[in-house]
C-alpha cells in the first residue's frame, strides 16, 4: 500500500534502498529543471545478522553516506527519513526492496504438474520468490516422499492451487491433506503460523478453511486457473506480497521499524528488478528479455507480447554458486569458451576457490576470461530454465495448421530469440566488465540472439530501486532509468541457420549517420563490430543467403533502422546454433578470431596467453 | 563471478572500490575463550544447570518432533464412498494403533465379501477425511538430542531451548569442510606442512583420531581413513576431482556439514596443492595428543559458518583478541587468496588510495605487498586476507 506525503508531481527528492544479503544500497534521486536524475549512491554492510540483528542500522549507514557526500540531511533523529522535503532537508518519498536473509522462499503445490502447479509456480516466481519445491499429484514421487520433503523444507510461505472452478475437488483436498499432515514449519520464528495462499477451485474454500484454519495463516484468493484456458496469477501474486509484509518481513530483525519508515510496501528485490524490466518493455512497446546475473542466483525475466514471466535459478551464480554452474553445465562447456591451453583440474580448482572466497576478483586476463566463460554458461542455463517456465498453457487445445503437422510439435516455450527485440542485463559481472563489448558478447553468446536485437545493461545497480519507485511514480523512474541507469550497448544483427563454414551468410548495406555507405559480406564464422554511438542510428539492408534468416524468413531481405551504443553495431554470422569446429585447435583459433574481431580484450595480453 | 558488491559508481564511470578492504582472516588462535550455543530446533527439555561441567558426549537437551505421517486411502481400498466410510472405521480418531492392526472393516452379502484396511505403521489415528476418504496415521514422536560437542562449563541455560557452554581452547578455522561434529585425539602424520598426506601414512591405531596433514590429502588417503575409522582429517588443500570422487557428487554450493561420508574433512587453505600455513601447522603440532572437537560444517553466504577445530586446554596465554580487526596497515601480515600469487604470504607494504588498473583492465583499490622473498607485488584489496595471529 502506498501512503504518499506529496503528490508525485510536487516531489523533488526520492531515496530508495535495497537491503541485499550482504550490502544495503541506497540511491538518491532528485528532480532538477523538471527532470528526474540519479544523484549519488551510498552503501553499507547489511545488518540482518548477529551481533546487530536490525536491518535499519545498515539502511541508516548507507543513507548517512549519502548525507556525507551531498550535505543533504535525510535521517530523522527519531529514526527513519525526514519526510517530506521542507526546502532544505528530507525527501518526499522513501521506499525499499529486500532480499536479506535469503529473500522470500516459497513452496508451491498444485494438482497437475504441467497445469495448476505450473501456474502456481509462475505466480510465486513472478512475486519475487525463490521456489524451493513444486508439489503435484503427478510429480513422480510417492506420498511418503512428498511428506518427507515438505517436512524438511522450512518455507516462508506456501502457495496452493488445484482444480478449475467447479472442477476437480477430491484430489485437490488430497494435496491439502498432505500438506496439513506434513506440518511444515516456517523458516523464521518458531512461534508464528505459516502463511498459506489458497488459489485453487473456489468451491472447495469451506473445506480448505475447515482443514487449514489451525496451524496456518490462511488466505483465500481467486483461482489461478478458473478455467483451463485462462491463467490468473495476479490475485495470488498480490496475496503473496501482502503476506510477505505481514508475516515474513515482520519476523525478520528490524523490519518492523523499516516497514514504518517506508511510504510503499517493502518489495522482494527480484520483484523490483522485474518491474524495472517491465518498464523497458512498456516504454519501447517491444518484447524484452532481462537477466540479473548475481553471485548466488540468476533471475531471468521475459515480457513477450505483454506477458511477464520471471524465472529464478537459485543456484546459478558467479560467486557463491559458481561451482554449481560447473556442475550443471559441465566443465567441458565452460572450457569451450577458453581460447588457450588451461588444465581442466586447474579451472575446477579456481572455481572452487572462488566459491569459498566469493569476494575475490580476477586480477589476470586469464582469470577474467575464465569468469566470462562461466558467465556464458550460467546465462545459457538460466535461459534454458526460463523456457521451462515461460510456456504455453497446457491442457488446452492449440489450433494447428497443416505446416505444424510437419514440425515435431509446437514448442513448449514461446520464447524464440528471433522475436526478442531487446536484451538487458544487470549484475556484478556484466556491470563491471572492463570493456562494454564484453558484456554484449557474453549475452549474445549465451542467449544466441537472432535477427535484430538491441542490447542494454545497467551502469549502476539500481534496477530494484527504480522498479519499486515505478509502482507509484512511473515517469520519474523511467527518466532516471533512461538517463542514468540504462547503458545502450548497441544492436546485434545475427542470422539464424548454419550451413557450410566459410560460405556466405548475409550481405549488408549500412548507411551510416555521416552518409557513408558500408558494404559488408559476412561468411559463416565471421563476426564484426562497427562503431555506432548511442546517439546514432544507421539504416541497414540485409540480404541473407537462402537458408539464413534475419527476421523476415529464410533468404528474405530485411530493411531496418538500428540504434548504436557504447559497444556499437555487432554483425554476427557465426551461425545459430553457433558454429564451433570440433577440432580443438581450430576451435581455439576461431574463438581468438572472434575476440580480436571485436577487440574484446587487450590484444597484447591475450597474445601472451596463447 | 566478479562480486563487486561495493561498487560506488556514477553514470558511465566504472571504477570499483571494496568497502571491506580485505577478507577478514580465518582465526588461528592458541589460547582463547570459546563459547558454543547448543540449542534445540523446537522447545524441549534441558538437562544441565548453570555452573556444571560437561563432556563431549553429554546430552544437554532433548525434544521430540512429531512423528512421520502415513496417509491411508481407506475409501479407495475398500471401494466405498468417502462419506460412507466412517461407520466402517474400527479405530477412532486419537486412538493408538499398531502396525498391522485393523483400521477399518467392511462386510457385505452376509459375510461373503469382506474387506479390511490395516495400519501400515505403529502410531496414532490422527484424522479421517470424509471428502477424500483418507486417514492419517501419525508415527511415534522422533526424539532429537543435542550433545555438548565441546567439554566445558555451562555458563547459561535457556529454559526449554538449550545451554551455552564455555571452554578455554586453541581455536582454528578452516576455509572449507565436509562432515559434521566429531572429536578425537590430534595426531600429526606428516613431517612438514608441505608434505602430501598419503594412504600409507594412515594406520589402524589412528582409529577415532583427528589426523593433521600438510599440503594436500589424496583420495586414497581419505578412503583409507574411512576404513580405519579416523574421526577427522585436516589438510591444507585437496584436489577438486578427489573431493568429487570421495563425496560421490560435485559440491555445487558451499553449504556443507550434512554429508555422510564416514569422516569429517577440513581444508585450511583452498583447492589444489596448498601448504597448510606454518602457524596452523605449528599450533596443531604443539597440541598433538590433545583431544579436539572438529566440525566440517561450512556455509558461505550471509551467516557465514567456517569449519573449526577446538582444542580445549589449561594453558592461559592471552591472544590479543581483536587487535587485528582494525583492518590493514603497513606491516599487517597478509595471505594472497587469488591468482597469480595465490597462497603467497607477505606483509602490507603500502595502501595506495587511487584506483589502479589491473591486467584484466578492471580499476580497483589495491594493496602493495612485500612477499617473504622481498619482492613487492600489487594485488586487489579484495584478493587478500589478514592472517590473524
Amino acid at each position: 500500500m502506498a501512503n504518499l506525503n506529496k503528490k508525485t508531481e510536487e516531489m523533488q527528492f526520492i531515496i530508495a534502498t535495497d537491503v541485499g544479503s550482504t550490502t544495503t544500497k541506497a540511491r538518491f534521486f532528485h528532480k532538477k529543471d523538471g527532470e528526474w536524475r540519479f544523484l549519488v549512491a551510498g552503501e553499507a554492510p547489511t545488518t540482518v545478522e548477529a551481533p546487530y540483528e536490525d536491518v535499519t542500522l545498515g539502511v541508516q549507514n548507507a543513507v548517512r553516506e549519502i548525507e556525507e557526500l551531498t550535505g543533504h540531511k535525510l535521517l530523522a533523529p527519531e529514526g527513519g527519513m525526514i519526510i517530506p522535503f521542507d526546502g532544505e532537508k528530507g525527501v518526499d518519498l522513501y521506499c525499499t526492496t529486500s532480499s536479506a536473509g535469503g529473500g522470500l522462499q516459497m513452496m508451491v503445490a498444485g494438482l497437475i504438474k504441467s497445469m495448476t502447479a505450473e501456474s502456481a509456480n509462475r505466480a510465486a516466481l513472478g512475486a519475487g520468490a525463490i521456489v524451493m519445491d513444486v508439489i503435484a499429484r503427478d510429480d513422480g514421487r510417492q506420498t511418503y516422499q512428498k511428506i518427507q520433503r515438505i517436512r524438511s523444507l522450512r518455507p516462508d510461505m506456501i502457495l496452493m492451487a488445484g482444480g478449475t472452478d467447479g472442477g476437480a475437488s477430491q484430489h485437490v483436498m488430497e494435496i491439502a491433506e498432505l500438506i496439513k499432515a506434513a506440518e511444515p514449519k516456517p523458516r523464521l520464528g518458531v512461534a508464528y503460523e505459516l502463511p498459506i495462499v489458497y488459489a485453487g477451485n473456489k468451491s472447495l474454500r469451506p473445506q480448505i478453511q475447515e482443514l487449514m484454519h489451525e496451524g496456518f495463516a490462511l488466505e483465500l484468493v481467486d483461482n489461478i486457473r478458473p478455467v483451463l484456458e485462462q491463467e490468473n496469477t495476479e490475485p495470488a501474486r498480490r496475496a503473496v506480497h501482502e503476506l510477505f509484509m505481514e508475516h515474513v518481513m515482520s519476523h525478520a530483525p528490524g523490519y518492523n521499524n523499516l516497514m514504518k519508515w517506508t511510504d510503499i510496501d517493502i518489495m522482494p528485490t527480484p520483484a523490483g528488478e522485474g518491474m524495472a524490466i517491465q518498464l523497458i518493455a512498456n516504454t519501447f512497446k517491444q518484447n524484452v528479455m532481462g537477466v540479473g546475473l548475481g553471485g548466488a542466483t540468476t533471475n531471468v525475466y521475459s515480457i513477450f507480447e505483454g506477458r511477464f514471466v520471471r524465472s529464478v535459478s537459485a543456484n546459478l551464480g558467479m560467486s557463491y554458486s559458481v561451482t554449481n554452474v560447473m556442475k550443471e553445465a559441465g566443465l567441458e562447456n565452460i572450457m569451450r569458451w577458453i581460447p588457450f591451453n588451461l588444465d581442466t583440474e586447474e579451472v575446477a580448482s579456481r572455481l572452487m576457490n572462488k566459491m569459498i572466497r566469493p569476494t575475490t576478483i580476477p586480477q589476470t586476463l586469464e582469470d577474467l576470461i575464465v569468469e566470462h566463460s562461466v558467465a556464458r554458461e550460467a546465462l545459457r542455463l538460466g535461459l534454458q530454465h526460463h523456457r521451462t517456465i515461460a510456456t504455453r498453457l497446457k491442457g488446452i487445445q492449440i489450433e494447428r495448421t497443416i505446416s505444424d503437422m510437419f514440425e515435431q510439435a509446437v514448442a513448449d516455450s514461446y520464447i524464440e530469440m528471433m522475436n526478442i527485440d531487446i536484451c538487458a542485463g544487470t549484475g556484478g559481472l556484466l556491470s563491471h566488465a572492463p570493456r562494454r563489448i564484453q558484456s554484449m558478447l557474453i549475452l549474445t553468446d549465451a542467449w544466441l540472439t537472432e535477427g535484430i536485437t538491441r542490447m542494454m545493461q545497467d551502469s549502476v545497480f539500481m534496477m530494484p530501486h527504480l522498479g519499486v519507485v515505478s509502482t507509484v511514480y512511473r515517469d520519474a523512474a523511467w527518466s532516471i532509468f533512461d538517463k542514468d541507469c540504462l547503458v545502450r550497448l548497441g544492436t546485434s544483427i545475427a542470422a539464424s541457420g548454419q550451413e557450410k563454414f566459410g560460405e556466405s551468410v548475409m550481405d549488408l548495406t549500412i548507411e551510416m549517420p555521416n552518409g557513408d555507405v558500408l558494404e559488408e559480406k559476412m561468411n559463416l564464422g565471421d563476426l564484426k563490430l562497427i562503431p555506432l554511438t548511442a546517439e546514432q542510428e544507421a539504416k541497414v539492408h540485409v540480404e541473407p543467403a537462402n537458408q539464413y534468416d534475419v527476421g523476415a524468413g529464410p533468404g528474405q531481405e530485411l530493411d531496418a533502422v538500428v540504434q548504436g551504443g557504447v559497444a556499437g553495431l555487432l554483425l554476427d554470422a557465426r551461425g545459430r546454433p553457433l558454429y564451433f569446429p570440433t577440432d580443438d585447435q581450430k576451435r581455439k583459433d576461431m574463438l581468438l578470431k572472434w575476440f580480436k574481431a571485436v577487440d574484446l580484450y587487450d590484444e597484447k595480453a591475450l597474445e601472451a596467453l596463447i | 563471478m566478479v562480486d563487486y558488491t561495493e561498487e560506488k559508481t556514477n553514470g558511465e564511470e566504472k571504477e570499483t572500490e571494496e568497502a571491506h578492504a580485505y577478507t577478514p582472516g580465518l582465526k588461528v588462535k592458541k589460547s582463547t575463550t570459546v563459547q558454543k550455543l547448543r540449542r534445540l530446533p523446537l522447545l524441549g527439555e534441558v538437562f544441565v544447570n548453570e555452573g556444571e561441567t560437561v563432556k563431549h558426549e553429554d546430552i544437554v537437551a532433548r525434544t521430540e518432533i512429531s512423528g512421520d505421517p502415513e496417509i491411508v486411502k481407506i475409501s479407495m481400498i475398500m471401494g466405498l464412498e468417502p462419506e460412507d466410510t466412517p461407520r466402517y472405521m474400527t479405530k477412532q480418531v486419537g486412538e493408538k494403533i499398531e502396525k498391522g492392526e485393523q483400521l477399518a472393516f467392511y462386510k457385505a452379502l452376509f459375510g461373503l465379501i469382506k474387506k479390511e484396511v490395516k495400519s501400515p505403521i505403529d502410531g496414532t489415528l490422527e484424522s479421517f477425511s470424509e471428502i477424500t476418504g483418507q486417514a492419517i496415521v501419525r508415527g511415534a514422536p522422533i526424539p532429537v538430542e543435542v550433545d555438548a560437542y565441546i567439554p566445558g562449563k555451562i555458563i547459561e541455560v535457556m529454559p526449554k531451548e538449550g545451554a551455552l557452554i564455555e571452554t578455554h581452547a586453541a581455536f582454528i578455522q578452516g576455509i572449507f569442510g565436509i562432515g559434521g561434529e566429531v572429536h578425537g585425539e590430534i595426531q600429526v602424520v606428516v613431517s612438514s606442512n608441505n608434505q602430501v598426506l598419503e594412504a600409507e601414512m594412515i594406520k589402524p591405531e589412528h582409529k577415532g583420531m583427528v589426523l593433521i596433514g600438510g599440503s594436500r590429502v589424496t583420495l586414497d588417503a581419505l578412503k583409507k581413513a574411512v576404513e580405519m575409522e579416523v574421526s577427522a582429517i585436516v589438510s591444507g588443500g585437496i584436489r577438486h576431482e578427489d573431493l568429487t570422487t570421495f563425496t560421490g557428487e560435485e559440491i555445487g554450493v558451499a553449504i556443507t556439514g550434512q554429508e555422510e561420508v564416514g569422516i569429517t574433512l577440513i581444508i585450511t587453505e583452498g583447492f589444489g596443492n596448498m601448504n597448510i600455513s606454518h602457524r596452523t601447522f605449528e599450533l596443531l603440532s604443539e597440541f598433538e595428543g590433545y583431544s579436539a572437537s572438529v566440525n566440517g560444517t561450512t556455509q558461505i553466504r550471509a551467516g557465514v559458518l567456517r569449519p573449526e577445530i577446538i582444542i580445549p586446554h589449561d594453558m592461559v596465554e592471552d591472544d590479543s583478541e581483536e587487535a587485528l580487526s582494525q583492518g590493514m596497515v603497513p606491516g599487517t601480515p597478509i595471505r594472497i587468496i587469488r591468482q597469480p600469487y595465490f597462497g603467497a604470504i607477505g606483509k602490507v607494504h603500502g595502501l595506495p588510495v587511487e584506483l589502479q588498473r589491473l591486467e584484466s583492465e578492471s580499476k580497483v583499490r589495491v594493496v602493495n605487498i612485500e612477499l617473504d622473498d622481498g619482492e613487492v607485488v600489487t594485488v586487489p584489496r579484495a584478493n587478500v586476507e589478514i592472517i590473524e595471529e
